[in-house]
């Protein structure tokens, strides 16, 4: 029995594994913050951040160092404790959500049998984060954009869980290493879910969008309505802390679309290696249509994005969820994927 | 396998289906423009139903492991409770329109609800018990509040709501109780269990919580605060529904829950019947006598009424529960017959339900005035009137299963009782003269007047055979 | 396993205290929060029960739904506090004393709590323990067989409900102008649109 198989080597093993994640997580938040500007920069013809450390690759750091230097500000009216907590709760639960995320075979922090619904939970309660910091504000336009935006993410939830349930009926599972090894195939990236499920990765790509308040779908933040919705009055280190919760949750969605629907740690061309590189290089190319959708496209207004929500997603994804049901059962190629249970 | 269960609960399925398609053909076929429709296809196939499930082939059937058990007991309630429906949605179809609450939600309602109902009758465990429960109380708790910018209707439909769900929380406390003692949900395993061993202190708890959960269903004294102020404010055929339907399933599942579950325990519920009994008994009939409200009269008369079916039950016996089901088979047939005169007292064409505006009643409608004058009496259980052969079984199972007290005591709640009867009678033959009120009454509710009317009087020569149907039903359930 | 029995205690003292905030919190807002951390602490007894399909089910339909629509109502509602406490006051003595009374009872209940000699032989017959599956896996063979008349049954208690809110509370207002999506796409500039030159200082 060695060391790593006592109680306390574990426990370290444990701690180093939710480090690196944890580590991973962080630094690429640095950079993806400043990607995201500069692919916005690119599209619009500037030039982007290109002030700070060489083509302005600190920029992100500088922005930290001045958040975190700066005076926390409390209305006088908030609610301190609930005021407080909102960021930080935002913060936390976009982290957690991390553990159960495989970056390849066996490496992930929590191999859970439920990973996809614990995904799902976490993400659900993000809302949380906004509602209570839009309460706690005790102010007007931080209430109406965080009821906004809470309505926003709970309906777009739905379609997601539709389109979720229709994986796990492909899969057979709910544990996502289950998902990306069904995926495994002969045809590199044609046996991945993209194919089979291929209505619905553009329906999660946008319930994505929406659920994370990420541009089309950035209605609480709206700053020709609402200033700057739940977040109006935070400053300093608890505005940073909603920031930094939210790109993680975006990049949260880049794993979880490539997790679900482009093969995780599977490699495209049959014959080359599989391994976490591609799980990085695919969440990247995600996070790239992120950022092109952010530059292109143009907000929408709130009764259009409902309707889509409720009367045009959620529709398709249930009758997506019956079709894949059927098609499963009778086994036509590719939708039963059956490694486990049944 | 499971076409068998399905066959068995072939009514059911046929209901909640017929439910689903009428949801469907109401929301995408012009909404309220089909409201008439889908309200006169629901009477039939209340009507269809009943006559299918009455001419059902006998026997007992389980269905789901015993989740659902269709036998006589539970064939004779349903007919009951879907002709007791048909009939009161047929009668509120004017009602309705006149005072614009034809929306074709109602007759769906109505429709999931007696789906509800049958559910309970039917039920063969404790979950499938409550599941029933909540599908019948949760659509009329939205059809009590139907008329919604009234005031009193959404009070009525509140109120009913958050007793309804006290009293469902009390049932859910004994039922988990119940299970934590037998570990099973199923009657059949609760018997076994109970036949086996001893009571226990927490099964005991169990059983006065579920009787106490399921006397707020029936509306049973001392849980029956929500009945006047919800008959009052509900719309009238909605009150009139509420007073037949609901009561004979209500009932149906308590005798049901106590003798198939605790069947093997009567001695221990019976006190807690009699109690409920005495006490409706005489709550009905002291607190009806300051009443001037119809509806709220008739509130207190259901209480009563309930008292009498309880006494029923609380027998234990085959009489004791062939008792309740003659009982509330005729509560039913009188219960229609005043609802659809009830529904008729207008001035103007706004509803008046003080009783004073029946003063002299008789002089301007001699032919209505006398058949409500027999219901009247058959309610206050005067002989020779049907009423009154309701209240001889009741009063004959409390007897021979040496509750002679309880019986004694039921006489002397119905002379009480009898007095605010007697009162509107009065008032339409020598009271002061009053206003007088529109004179006319559509065919239908006519017909339903008369036809209980006639109901009560011929009824006495053998009551249409209810008598052995009821009894052979009743052994059905203590086989 | 002294892990498990931290955590055990670390969420069931959590549940217990947050439940009791819910009722005690004067802000019926922190209220809505304190019960989201019950259902939160209650998911997490879930998880070490080996529950963890229901653990998710709880915190994504109750924390992450219905509370929200709690939450949402609560912020809304404007309440007046003073006016509670004056009724406080008032029911309290009863309210006290039916409390107590039920609370005697319940300690009479389980003082003596025994459980039938048969009971455990019944409660396994129902759910057997599945050795190889995940729970997720045994939860849907039973309820989608065994227990399918009840799982229909719940189903059309939420189409009830649905109906309900719907009946109760939709108004369909004529005098508003609503947008018609598909009208929008289909119309044709062509016909709805003409250009005109104008000439200067002359107008149309």
């Amino acid at each position: 029995m060695g060391f790593f198989d006592s109680g306390f080597g574990l426990f370290l093993l444990l701690l180093g594994q939710v480090l690196a994640v944890t580590g991973f997580v962080m630094i690429s938040l640095l950079f993806l913050v400043y990607g995201d500007r500069k692919i916005w920069g690119a599209v619009q013809m500037r030039r982007g951040p290109n002030v700070v450390g060489p083509w302005g690759l600190f920029q992100t750091i500088a922005d930290f160092v001045k958040y975190v230097g700066k005076e926390i500000v409390i209305p006088a009216g908030a609610d301190k404790f609930v005021f407080l907590m909102a960021p930080l709760l935002s913060f936390v639960l976009a982290l957690i959500a991390w553990a159960v995320v495989p970056f390849n075979e066996g490496w992930v922090v929590a191999d859970l049998n439920v990973g996809i619904l614990y995904l799902f939970a976490i993400g659900s309660l993000e809302v949380y984060g906004v509602i209570m910091g839009g309460w706690a504000s005790n102010s007007k336009y931080p209430f109406l954009g965080s009821l906004r935006s809470a309505a926003q993410m709970i309906s777009y939830e739905v379609s997601i869980g539709f389109i979720i349930i229709g994986i796990m009926i492909s899969t057979g599972s709910l544990n996502l290493t289950d998902v990306v090894m069904a995926q495994e195939g002969r045809y590199g990236l044609f046996s991945w879910y993209w194919l089979p499920h291929l209505p619905m990765v553009v329906l999660f790509f946008v319930s994505a969008l929406a659920e994370t308040n990420r541009p089309p779908f950035d209605l609480p933040e709206a700053e020709s309505e609402l200033v700057a919705g739940y977040q109006v009055e935070y400053s300093s280190t608890p505005f940073l802390l909603f920031m930094a919760g939210e790109y993680i949750a975006i990049f949260l969605m880049c794993a979880m679309t490539t997790l679900l629907f482009f093969g995780g740690w599977l490699s495209p061309i049959p014959g080359l290696p599989d391994g976490a590189f591609w799980m990085v290089v695919k969440m990247l190319m995600v996070f790239f249509m992120f950022a092109m959708v952010k530059a292109v496209v143009p907000r929408y207004r709130y009764d259009q994005l409902m309707r889509i929500g409720w009367k045009v997603f959620l529709p398709m994804s249930l009758g997506w969820v019956v079709i894949v049901a059927f098609l499963a059962k009778y086994d036509v190629v590719g939708y039963a994927r059956w490694t486990t249970g049944g | 396998m499971i076409a068998a269960d399905l066959s068995t609960v072939l009514p059911e399925l046929l209901l909640a289906i017929y439910a689903m398609a009428a949801l469907m053909w109401g929301v995408y076929l012009g909404k309220d423009t089909q409201a008439r429709t889908i309200l006169w296809a629901t009477v039939g196939v209340l009507f269809v139903l009943a006559v299918f499930v009455g001419f059902a082939p006998e026997g007992t059937r389980t269905a789901f492991g015993g989740m659902f058990t269709n036998d006589g007991f539970g064939r004779f309630a349903k007919v009951v409770i879907l002709l007791g429906a048909a009939i009161m949605l047929a009668l509120s179809e004017d009602y309705l329109t006149r005072n614009d609450l034809m929306k074709f939600e109602f007759p769906i309602l109505i429709a999931l609800a007696v789906l509800g109902m049958m559910m309970m009758v039917s039920a063969g465990d404790l979950m499938a018990l409550y599941m029933g429960l909540e599908l019948q109380s949760l659509a009329l708790y939205v059809v009590a509040s139907f008329r919604r910018d009234s005031l009193r209707s959404t009070e009525a439909g509140l109120k009913y709501f958050v007793l309804g769900a006290l009293s469902s929380g009390l049932l859910l406390y004994g039922a988990s109780l119940t299970y934590g003692y037998t570990g099973t949900t199923t009657f059949a395993g609760i018997t076994s269990v109970l036949e086996s061993e001893d009571m226990s202190l927490g099964l005991l708890f169990g059983i006065v919580f579920m009787c106490c959960g399921l006397a707020f269903k029936v509306s049973a004294a001392p849980f029956h605060m929500w009945t006047p102020d919800v008959y009052e404010g509900s719309p009238t055929p909605v009150t009139g529904f509420f007073a037949t339907a609901p009561k004979v399933a209500a009932m149906a599942l308590f005798a049901r829950l106590l003798h198939d579950g605790f069947g093997a325990a009567v001695s221990d519920w019976q006190q807690i019947l009699a109690f409920l009994a005495l006490v409706s008994m005489f709550l009905g009939a002291i607190a009806a006598i300051g009443q001037r409200n119809i509806k709220r009269l008739m509130a207190f008369s259901s209480i009563g009424h309930m008292g009498f079916a309880l006494m029923g039950l609380a027998a234990g016996t085959v009489e004791g529960v062939q008792a309740m089901l003659i009982y509330m088979a005729i509560y039913v047939a009188m219960n229609i017959g005043v609802f659809a005169f009830i529904l008729n007292m207008e001035k103007d064409g706004r509803p008046v339900m003080d009783i004073g505006s029946l003063g002299l009643y008789s002089r301007v409608e001699p032919a209505r005035a006398a058949m409500l004058a027999v219901l009247m009496f058959s309610l206050a259980g005067v002989p020779p009137l049907v009423g009154f052969f309701g209240k001889f079984y009741v009063l004959m199972a409390a007897v021979d299963a040496g509750l002679t007290w309880l019986a004694v005591a039921g006489v002397v709640a119905s002379v009480i009782g009898a007095f605010y009867y007697l009162r509107i009678i009065y008032l339409m033959y020598f009271g002061e003269p009053a206003d007088a009120l529109d004179g006319k009454m559509p065919v239908v509710h006519f017909a339903a007047l008369s036809a209980s009317a006639f109901v009560m009087v011929f009824g006495i020569i053998n009551l249409f055979g209810v008598e052995d149907i009821a009894a052979a039903a009743a052994a059905t359930l203590l086989q | 396993m002294t892990i498990t029995v931290f955590a055990f205690y670390l969420f069931a003292l959590t549940a217990v205290a947050a439940g009791l905030m819910v009722v005690l919190s004067r802000n019926p807002v922190h209220s809505v929060l304190f019960l989201i951390l019950t259902f939160f602490s209650a998911a997490g007894l879930f998880v070490l029960m080996g529950a963890e399909f229901v653990a998710m089910l709880l915190v994504i339909v109750y924390v992450g739904a219905v509370a929200v629509l709690f939450l949402f109502v609560v912020m809304m509602l404007d309440v007046d506090f003073a006016e509670l406490k004056d009724g406080l006051a008032q029911y309290m003595p009863v309210g006290l004393l039916v409390g107590i009374i039920l609370l005697m009872e319940l300690g009479l209940v389980f003082g003596h709590w025994i459980i039938a000699d048969g009971a455990p032989a019944l409660r396994q017959a129902v759910a057997p323990m599945p050795e190889d599956t995940h729970n997720t896996v045994a939860l849907g063979n039973l309820i989608y067989t065994k227990y399918i008349y009840l799982f229909q049954t719940s189903g059309l208690i939420l189409l009830v409900a649905m109906i309900g809110a719907i009946v109760l509370t939709l108004r369909h207002r004529p005098d508003i102008k609503r947008q018609n999506v598909l009208e929008q796409m289909y119309r044709d500039p062509a016909k709805t649109m003409q250009l005109k030159d104008v000439k200067p200082g002359q107008g149309l």
